[in-house]
């Protein structure tokens, strides 16, 4: 993930219009960092280069457009505060609204890779000191007054020589007329009043009166439900479908099969649920199905190939062994994993001939449309897609495949429905972490040095699963990472820090083991090892040393903080 | 298919559904009561916690002809105004994270507070225990419960 903010165009931000009395100021949130369109885009009926906005209305209240689906990582709440902190806002009349789907307006809307604030830092906090800005130059010139003498706090500005207040939502009219200014100053990091406070959720509200918000909570007269029948084993085939009982289920209205899947569609989701397990389908597969011993045997054949691919290799590791006086070997292993956020995966989908409609929690609206508008053949423009709020994402709702399959049974049906999985379609079907076994040895010298060090990862769908520049990487003379992948049919998918969350955690299961073998104290081992890496290390170094060593209560010696190129 | 007249939040409310219905798809699909939340379908995450006669339930493996007069309070129904003093401790103490199972945690938080209205922390971690929270507030949740038990003269 890029961290570093891309450089600002002076004219990234521009007043777009006098909108019902208030102000509106369009800014970029976000620049494509894979493809520049190039065509202008459309804010109020004017063409901008702009992915979000900023309003301040008459009444003072103040919106924000948030293009990132919120899924509990609050980015509702910390972009709001970050504008309010350098528009000197009151707190209580900020707001962040959830943007729909608009290719015309965000460029790269979606919630993945951490990178939302990191990215959006100097580009909101300039959005709000400039209409802090504007605000204070149109008290000025209404009162006359050098806009120097003002300042501004709460959502008013104030001229203290003459006492004169006047709200934010009272100047926005005038302010709306002025330039756009650039190059406007920002806050000192010590002058912040609502950055580094803890301010409570906005939604908090809320949730805990169980306002509907999710996508299980969208409803719309007139539409059906559907819960489908997948594949019960990755690689089988439908061969026969009985579904008279599933029809007589009392609620059922039609069960329609498209591709390996067959959907039961009702008047309520128990009936829909219901006529599901009234189903009867006759399953074949071209291939033996892989099972869970299955991959047992394949992992461990992994760690015996001769086929491994090498990914880092310092000094002579061989040797090391060789010589080593004692040798600790150890294994660890993670299985497939489901993501399962606690609200199940499910979508609205309302298809017509020509425009489609699509409503429900997703992280990559984008994409989702793409690939409905693939399956469909209607063109984007026409495919609308709302994003309600998310009950947990942790990367599986990156994935669309049940927004696709809500468009897919609606085009069939003719008629708008809500697609609903069950918990067990959650973990059985979808989509998984890929699964992995480490294998880490250690070689010690007669003194108990450690000499020598190589891990081997296996993984099933894991690409590469190992990190060859993780610590203790460059702190071992002899050192060897080394990995090999498996092909598996299984569905997989990037769940939360993909391949580093269970990866560092065996790394430092077993240099706790090396520590004891040792008979030294694990947390100044890893000093020593830092100290070897800084004064005299084996190959490159690519984890931040300084930063380790002073945080070295810190139990994750492999996260993000401590890694600034991952 | 027959008619059942359901005590919920104090009203009346007259369905038509079959009668294995579970109450929670009762709530949801045909009173739009959407606090109560769809977990898991099988009783194991306490998303759907609603209260029968007083006592925290699960509407997901209640079946709508089970219920006959008792009476339901659904997280619509604990409060007139969001101001239970659970709904207003579990903003004070920012809980949410994204929101989906909280109700169900306060709807069985505000059961037990009823029983025990000075419990320890202990007391909470127990009675707190079958309610999952996929992104993991359980401190906050108990934190907020202690809150609310301060709160409740
Ligand atoms: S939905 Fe009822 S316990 Fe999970
Ligand atoms: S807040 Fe997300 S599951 Fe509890």
């Amino acid at each position: 993930m890029e961290h570093t903010l891309h450089q600002e165009r002076r004219d990234f931000l521009r007043k777009v219009s006098l909108s019902a009395g208030g102000m509106l100021l369009g800014f970029t949130l976000f620049e494509d960092l894979s493809a520049q369109t190039g065509k202008g885009h459309v804010i109020d009926g004017v063409h901008h280069d702009f992915n979000s906005y900023l309003s301040i209305a008459a009444d003072g209240s103040i919106t924000i457009a948030s293009p990132n689906p919120e899924l509990g990582q609050n980015i509702k709440t910390s972009f709001a505060m970050i504008v309010a902190e350098e528009l000197d806002a009151d707190w209580s009349r900020v707001t962040v609204v959830q943007a729909p789907l608009d290719t015309s307006k965000f460029d790269r809307q979606l919630t993945g890779g951490s990178g939302a604030v990191p990215h959006s830092w100097k580009r909101l906090r300039t959005a709000g000191a400039t209409a802090r800005q504007m605000l204070i130059a149109a008290a000025a010139t209404t009162w006359n007054v050098p806009a120097s003498a003002c300042t501004a706090e709460n959502g008013y500005v104030i001229h203290k020589a003459s006492g004169k207040k006047s709200g934010y939502g009272d100047l926005v009219a005038i302010a709306a007329k002025l330039d756009v200014p650039t190059d406007v100053p920002l806050k000192n990091h010590k002058d912040f009043k609502l950055i580094g406070k803890p301010i409570r959720n906005v939604e908090n509200k809320n949730i805990v009166v169980g306002k509907p918000m999710f996508g299980l909570d969208f409803y719309r007269d007139g539409m059906v439900y559907a819960v489908v029948q997948r594949p019960p084993a990755f690689g089988s085939k439908i061969n026969t479908v009985n579904d008279k009982a599933a029809r007589a289920v009392q609620g059922v209205v039609d069960v329609v099969r498209f591709g390996n899947n067959v959907a039961v569609i009702a008047n309520s989701t128990w009936s829909a649920m219901k006529g599901r397990k009234a189903l009867e389908i006759t399953y074949s597969a071209d291939k033996a199905l892989e099972s869970s011993s299955d991959h047992a045997d394949i992992f461990s054949k992994l760690m015996d190939s001769a086929n491994a691919r090498m990914h880092r290799k310092d000094g002579d590791v061989n040797a090391a062994f060789k010589s080593a006086s004692k040798v600790i070997k150890r294994e660890y292993e993670c299985p497939f994993v489901p993501h399962n956020p606690i609200e199940p995966m499910n979508f609205f989908a309302d298809v017509h001939a020509d425009k489609v409609e699509l409503i429900g929690p997703t992280q990559t609206p984008g994409s989702a449309r793409r690939a409905v508008s693939d399956l469909l053949k209607i063109p984007e423009k026409n495919i609308t897609v709302d994003i309600t709020r998310l009950g947990g994402g942790f990367g599986r709702r990156l994935k669309f495949d049940y927004v696709v399959e809500a468009a897919e049974i609606s085009s069939i049906i003719k008629k708008p429905v809500k697609v609903i999985w069950t918990r067990e379609d959650d973990m059985g079907g979808g989509s998984y972490r890929p699964a992995v076994r480490y294998r880490f040895e250690a070689a010690l010298d007669a003194n108990n040095n450690l000499t020598g060090y190589k891990l081997r990862g296996v993984g099933m769908n894991a690409g590469a699963p190992t990190r060859e520049n993780n610590f203790p990487s460059g702190s071992i003379d002899n050192l060897l990472i080394e990995s090999l992948d498996h092909n598996s049919p299984i569905t997989t998918g990037a769940w939360r820090a993909p391949i580093t969350n269970f990866l560092a955690y065996a790394e430092q299961a077993f240099l706790d083991e090396v520590a004891e073998a040792m008979g030294k104290d694990p947390v100044q081992m890893r000093l020593d090892l830092l100290q070897k890496a800084r004064t005299n290390p084996a190959g490159p170094v690519r984890y931040d040393i300084d930063r380790m060593e002073s945080g070295h209560q810190c139990l994750f010696f492999s996260c993000i903080l401590c890694r600034p190129d991952l | 298919m027959p008619v059942y007249s359901l005590n919920i939040n104090g009203k009346v409310q007259k369905v038509d559904v079959a009668s294995d219905t579970p109450l929670l798809w009762v709530l949801r699909d045909n009173l739009r009561l959407l606090g109560t939340k769809f977990g898991c379908g099988v009783g194991s995450c306490g998303a759907c916690t609603i209260h029968l006669n007083g006592n925290a339930t699960r509407a997901c493996l209640m079946t709508v002809s089970s219920i006959g007069t008792g009476k339901i309070t659904t997280i619509e129904g604990l409060s007139a105004k969001g101001d239970h003093p659970l709904q207003l401790a579990w903003d004070e103490v920012d809980v949410p994270q994204c929101g989906y199972c909280q109700t169900g945690q306060i709807m069985t938080a505000a059961a037990f507070l009823k029983k025990n209205p000075k419990p320890t922390l202990e007391q909470v971690e127990t009675a707190m225990n079958g309610n999952l929270c996929r992104c993991a507030a359980y401190h906050r949740i108990r934190e907020a419960v202690l809150v609310a038990s301060q709160k409740t003269k």
